[in-house]
């Protein structure tokens, strides 16, 4: 909850209401692809990670 | 009251302690878990400082992080909008990294702290405090600064969005001026030519400016021409259909190579003149864009002093011409001025900034302490530890001990130094070095392929006694932290025969070009280290030992480390890499080690014990 009210402030702020749709997406996504890989191990590439 | 700065996740993590605005202690965690460029929470680093201190977590009143993780999430989420469907590979193997571990930065840190007090249950949220990255940067650049005013300059490769940010600070406020934002990032562009010239991205960048002096800027003009719309005040723009960080897996691409007449070169082959005059070029450009900023903002006549962090701070040949070029009267560099500087910089801009305290009075030396920031031991810790691994060593008296290193160094021997409390930063200053006499011909290239395991073309810095400066170089400013450089006096320059000066690239080296030649770079310039008495006596007074001997007050001065290792941190980690190299004497507190007198079954075969950086 917390994470919630805390992004949630984030985007007020930021005035970056339209983030948030992306970052269900992402989240589903992200999930996704943790569920079927097992792993967040990444190259390390700068300007990404 | 206490606040504990942290800088993690991303490379080099660090913990700084602070104790009303007066920094008490700072590490680099690589340093404990000896893991080169560590990137996980720094928990003994934390730990260290915690103790140093002789307080427990609980006793913080704040801990400040030293980026902010939403805001660099919102621009790999907009960066990614901007190129779709380009760069979905690195997306999809972002995104997971992000979702499961970045995003929750502020649990993990509270999970990670309550580690540090035994799992006591406190509640870290509100204590919890987040600087912006170039705010770190700068105001571990200011605050510490001997400056009541100053005109702030931080670049980097990025931060949330900024890259370059330029700021005024006075007393107990920092205003960001302006901002460069991402991808246009002179961090990168110098980060996309070590990549290209096979060098690794974060810790190659140092190789790749020692290698300018040994090419011609013949590809500057490119650069400036094809890959950059470059202002008069400095800002620029980088035409992204050259590189490939904004959506690949690399720092360039395809048409990179060929405007560069070919591929990157692969890491550890043969390095060519191409890629000395690459070098060459990318550090011209760096030093011109570095030179145009420093110039508009001088034009505005805000403060005559100028302070710089980030990781192109540490680009110390840049640095030397901007202060050559004289239109700040002061220059401060922040010593760890990459990402472990942020630690130091998130606790002093929750102490100034966000707690609104003074900045402390300018005594004409700055806050950082000589960079001796780190653990020390005293001296039955070291003979306790010695015994445990080992060693035999020969206990002496200070008045014994300096003469005795002194006269080491004098007959060519390589000294490893163990001394004090460890630096904070990524040079050696003295107190984890290993040293050399610079007269020597041979030294250079001896303490590269027999010491320390590296490339050969790899120069070695000076230490010398601040009084006598400017009688062996062309500079009379203070650099206690080994972060300018500037030509050998000319009086003590050798000029080169027609022969001589048309050697081909590194043969270059072998070719003594002055009184110096161990810490003299094949273009006459030295990277500088000037020692003072009052913030490291005992090698002040080892330098005045050597140069009673030999006349001469200039000490090889490198870190205590092989090629891949992070800096020795304890006296254990010494004496492994004493025994693991062709150092022949070490001084590690009163302790003088011979290595023909150690048991020759605890040599080790330390060539090949770290991955290459």
């Amino acid at each position: 909850m917390d994470f919630l009210s805390e992004f949630f402030s984030f985007m007020k702020q930021r005035k970056k209401f339209w983030l948030l749709p992306l970052f269900i997406m992402f989240v589903l996504l992200g999930g996704l692809v943790i569920l079927t890989k097992g792993s967040v191990i990444a190259p390390f590439i700068y300007a990404v990670f | 009251m206490y606040i504990l700065g942290i800088s993690a996740f991303y490379h080099d993590s660090a913990a700084a302690l602070i104790r009303d605005g007066q920094i008490l202690a700072a590490a680099q965690e690589e340093r404990f878990t000896r893991k080169k460029h560590d990137s996980g929470f720094p928990q003994n680093a934390c730990r260290y400082c915690l103790e140093e201190a002789e307080i427990a977590a609980k006793d913080l009143s704040h801990v400040a992080f030293y980026d902010k993780p939403f805001i660099k999430f919102e621009r790999l989420v907009e960066t990614y909008l901007t190129f779709a469907p380009r760069g979905f590979t690195s997306f999809r193997m972002a995104l997971p990294l992000w979702i499961k571990e970045k995003l929750f930065q502020k649990r993990m840190l509270a999970k990670e702290l309550k580690k540090l007090d035994g799992g006591r249950e406190i509640d870290w949220a509100p204590r919890l405090l987040f600087a912006e990255h170039h705010l770190s940067h700068a105001a571990s650049a200011f605050f510490p600064s001997p400056f009541k005013d100053a005109v702030v300059l931080t670049m980097d490769g990025v931060g949330e969005w900024a890259t370059t940010s330029a700021c005024f600070g006075n007393g107990n406020c920092l205003e960001i001026l302006r901002e460069m934002h991402f991808p246009h990032s002179l961090g990168l562009l110098y980060s996309a030519f070590t990549y290209y010239t096979g060098f690794k991205v974060n810790s190659g960048e140092y190789k790749l400016m020692g290698l300018a002096p040994y090419g011609e800027p013949r590809f500057a003009r490119l650069i400036l021409d094809r890959l950059m719309d470059l202002k008069e005040d400095g800002t620029f723009r980088l035409d992204q259909q050259y590189f490939d960080y904004c959506t690949g897996l690399t720092m360039t691409n395809a048409a990179f190579d060929t405007l560069f007449e070919g591929p990157a070169r692969k890491p550890e082959e043969r390095l060519t003149q191409k890629e000395m005059d690459i070098a060459a070029s990318i550090q011209a450009v760096t030093e011109e864009i570095v030179l145009r900023l420093t110039r508009s903002l001088a034009a505005e006549a805000r403060s005559e002093n100028l302070c710089l962090a980030g990781g192109v701070a540490l680009n110390c040949v840049a640095n030397g011409k901007v202060l050559r070029d004289a239109r700040f009267k002061n220059i401060w560099i922040q010593p760890a001025a990459g990402d472990a500087g942020g630690a130091v910089g998130a606790a002093l801009a929750a102490h100034h900034l966000h707690l609104r305290q003074p900045k402390a009075a300018v005594a004409g030396q700055d806050a950082m302490q000589g960079a001796y920031l780190g653990p020390s031991f005293d001296q039955p810790q070291i003979e306790d530890a010695l015994r445990r691994a080992g060693a035999k060593f020969h206990l002496l008296d200070e008045d014994e001990l300096i003469p005795a290193v002194a006269g080491h160094l004098a007959e060519g021997r390589a000294v490893g130094w163990f001394q004090g409390r460890m630096e904070f930063g990524p040079r050696a200053l003295g107190a984890r070095s290993i040293l050399g006499d610079p007269r020597s011909a041979s030294m250079q290239k001896v303490l590269n392929l027999k010491v320390k395991y590296r490339e050969s073309f790899r120069p070695f810095a000076p230490a010398v006694l601040r009084e006598d400066l400017s009688d062996w170089f062309e500079i009379d400013s203070d650099s206690p932290y080994m972060l300018l450089v500037a030509e050998v006096s000319k009086k003590r320059q050798r000029s080169m025969s027609t022969h001589e000066s048309q050697l081909f690239g590194i043969d270059k080296l072998n070719v003594p070009r002055s009184d110096i030649p161990a810490v003299t770079h094949v273009d006459y310039s030295a990277r500088i280290q000037t020692v003072h008495a009052q913030t490291n006596p005992r090698f002040h007074a080892l330098l005045t030992a050597f140069k009673a001997q030999t006349g001469c007050p200039v000490i090889v001065n490198t870190s205590f480390n092989v090629r891949g290792e992070p800096i020795v941190c304890t006296p254990a980690d010494a004496f492994r890499c004493f025994m693991g190299t062709e150092i022949e004497i070490l001084a590690i507190g009163n302790c003088i080690l011979k290595k023909d007198e150690q048991n020759p079954g605890l040599k080790l075969d330390y060539k090949n014990a770290f991955d290459l950086d």
